[in-house]
């Protein structure tokens, strides 16, 4: 892939998008059939499944906490997920990303009230654009409820940017490549708490208040979609007679 | 880890079965409901998704520049990998694929290998240099039985979804695909024949026996699996059985 010449063109990005503008995304509670809870997640181009397992024992045992249980997250890219093959198995990049995506859904959990147990959340990221990371953990946070865990509220996520000087919403593929700026944030909204942030780039004092803010209200755009999907589930519906 | 059938469920499936009957109300030679969705992947030079009931498998294919193995230089590559996501069952781990993915992936593999359904030989850019590399990934999504059928099915669909070659001054203009195999299992439980077994039927399965036709009604690959044994006439009984599912599968693949 070539650097395009300029990534904004009056004001626009390559995509068409303002830079306030988050992807098209679809968000969809119980896509799987076995797991206990699962979600699917599309944030423009990125594909993703998420499927939770428990409270359920954990093995090996001595992984086992005596007084809470324990949140294990598994990242995890498809073969054929990106352009260049990825070879199968984890890698340094999927175990972080597995460690950051616990640590930002850590905080809504009551571990506490399933000792000597493991909840497994695992990412299957199917076709990535940019984002992946928070595609996975706005969809692990469906799949959570969906498992009917308790959660003090769901946590969303969207990464925010910059390039060439504009501070921009939920980079996409050519954006996060070129882009001087990338910044995956994950919050809890209702709190505006976030439990997720990393960035690798330049920000200015100012230009980081922006950005923050922006992802704020990404965040809050994807919350109210998610609350949807899981309504869109369990919402009885009286039969039309 | 493997999942626990109590003695009353067992006894249940296997005495239905004995009876000509199944415990969802299929009869003994009966699919379940079978999707095919192609085109599914961008990143992938070709992609399907197969459902059968409540088993759902993502297969996506990439086509790679690399070298030939020294043994033959004027052929393509053709590797088959599968990865039993932890997410598609609760008996499966983290992990290096074990002896039931291997499996899965190779008996996949044997299909198309030997219905030779992909020329391999027009994947050569340069003799003994560079050759096209074709990766097959299964991605098991959810797991209600019939692994093999499944991924089997996906990986001929995700081959027909691949698009036109191009390379700087070589093309190909139809990706060479001269063969449909077809995978069809068919199982033995209590000394009767069934196809297309549920997962708690394949916890109380004897025996299982893959076969994979060709549009030829012929046999190219076959895999015995479990500790049961077959008869020889139940191994013809078998044959027969898989040739009309696979033809009927087939028509599937569109």
């Amino acid at each position: 892939m070539d650097k395009p010449e300029k990534l904004m063109i009056d004001g626009k990005r390559l995509d068409g998008r303002s830079p306030e503008e988050l992807r098209p995304f679809k968000i969809v509670a119980g896509a799987l059939e076995r797991a206990d809870g699962s979600a699917y997640v599309e944030m423009g181009n990125n594909k993703v499944f998420a499927a939770v397992y428990g409270p359920r024992e954990m093995h090996p045992r001595h992984h086992a906490l005596p007084d809470q249980a324990v949140l294990r997250c598994r990242y995890n890219m498809a073969p054929f997920s990106v352009d260049d093959r990825k070879k199968p198995g984890p890698n340094r990049r999927s175990i972080e990303i597995s460690k950051v995506t616990r640590e930002a859904l850590e905080p809504v959990m009551f571990l506490e009230l399933y000792p000597r147990s493991v909840i497994d959340v695992f990412v299957e990221v199917l076709q990535a654009d940019a984002g992946t990371r928070t595609a996975g953990i706005n969809a692990a946070s469906v799949a959570l409820a969906d498992a009917g865990i308790p959660m003090k509220d769901l946590v969303s996520s969207v990464a925010v940017g910059k390039v060439e000087e504009t501070v921009v919403m939920d980079l996409f593929k050519e954006e996060d490549q070129w882009g001087t700026t990338d910044m995956p944030i994950a919050m809890i909204p209702r709190k505006k708490a976030i439990t997720l942030l990393q960035m690798d780039g330049h920000f200015t004092e100012e230009e980081f208040k922006y950005a923050l803010d922006l992802a704020s209200r990404g965040c809050t755009q994807i919350y109210e979609a998610q609350r949807q999907a899981l309504k869109e589930k369990y919402t009885m519906r009286k039969e039309e007679e | 880890m493997a999942e626990i059938v109590s003695r009353v469920k067992r006894d249940y499936i296997a005495s239905l079965i004995q009876q000509g009957k199944r415990a969802d109300g299929r009869a003994t030679d009966q699919f379940r409901e079978v999707s095919v969705e192609k085109d599914l992947i961008k990143t992938a030079d070709g992609s399907a998704r197969v459902k059968i009931g409540k088993t759902h498998v993502l297969v996506g294919v990439k086509l790679q520049k690399g070298e030939p193995f020294p043994d033959t230089p004027d052929s393509g590559v053709l590797i088959v990998g599968s990865e039993l996501l932890p997410m598609a069952s609760p008996t499966f781990e983290v992990g290096p694929p074990r002896e039931e993915a291997i499996e899965l992936a190779r008996v996949v593999d044997r299909g198309i290998r030997e219905s030779e359904s992909i020329d391999l030989d027009k994947l050569v850019i340069k003799s003994g240099e560079e050759v096209w590399s074709v990766f097959i990934d299964i991605d098991v999504l959810d797991h209600d039985g019939n692994l093999i059928d499944a991924s089997a099915l996906a990986a001929i669909a995700a081959l027909t979804d691949v698009k036109a070659l191009k390379e700087e001054g070589w093309t190909l203009p139809e990706f060479p695909l001269k063969e449909k195999p077809v995978a069809v299992t068919v199982v033995k439980v209590n000394g009767k024949l069934i196809v297309d077994p549920k997962l708690d039927e394949e916890q109380v399965m004897d025996a299982r026996l893959t076969i994979v036709t060709t549009e030829d009604d012929s046999i190219c690959a076959m895999q015995k699996g479990c500790a049961g044994s077959f008869q020889k006439e139940e191994i013809e009984q078998a044959y027969v059985i898989a040739r009309g599912k696979a033809a009927e599968l087939r028509k599937l693949l569109g």
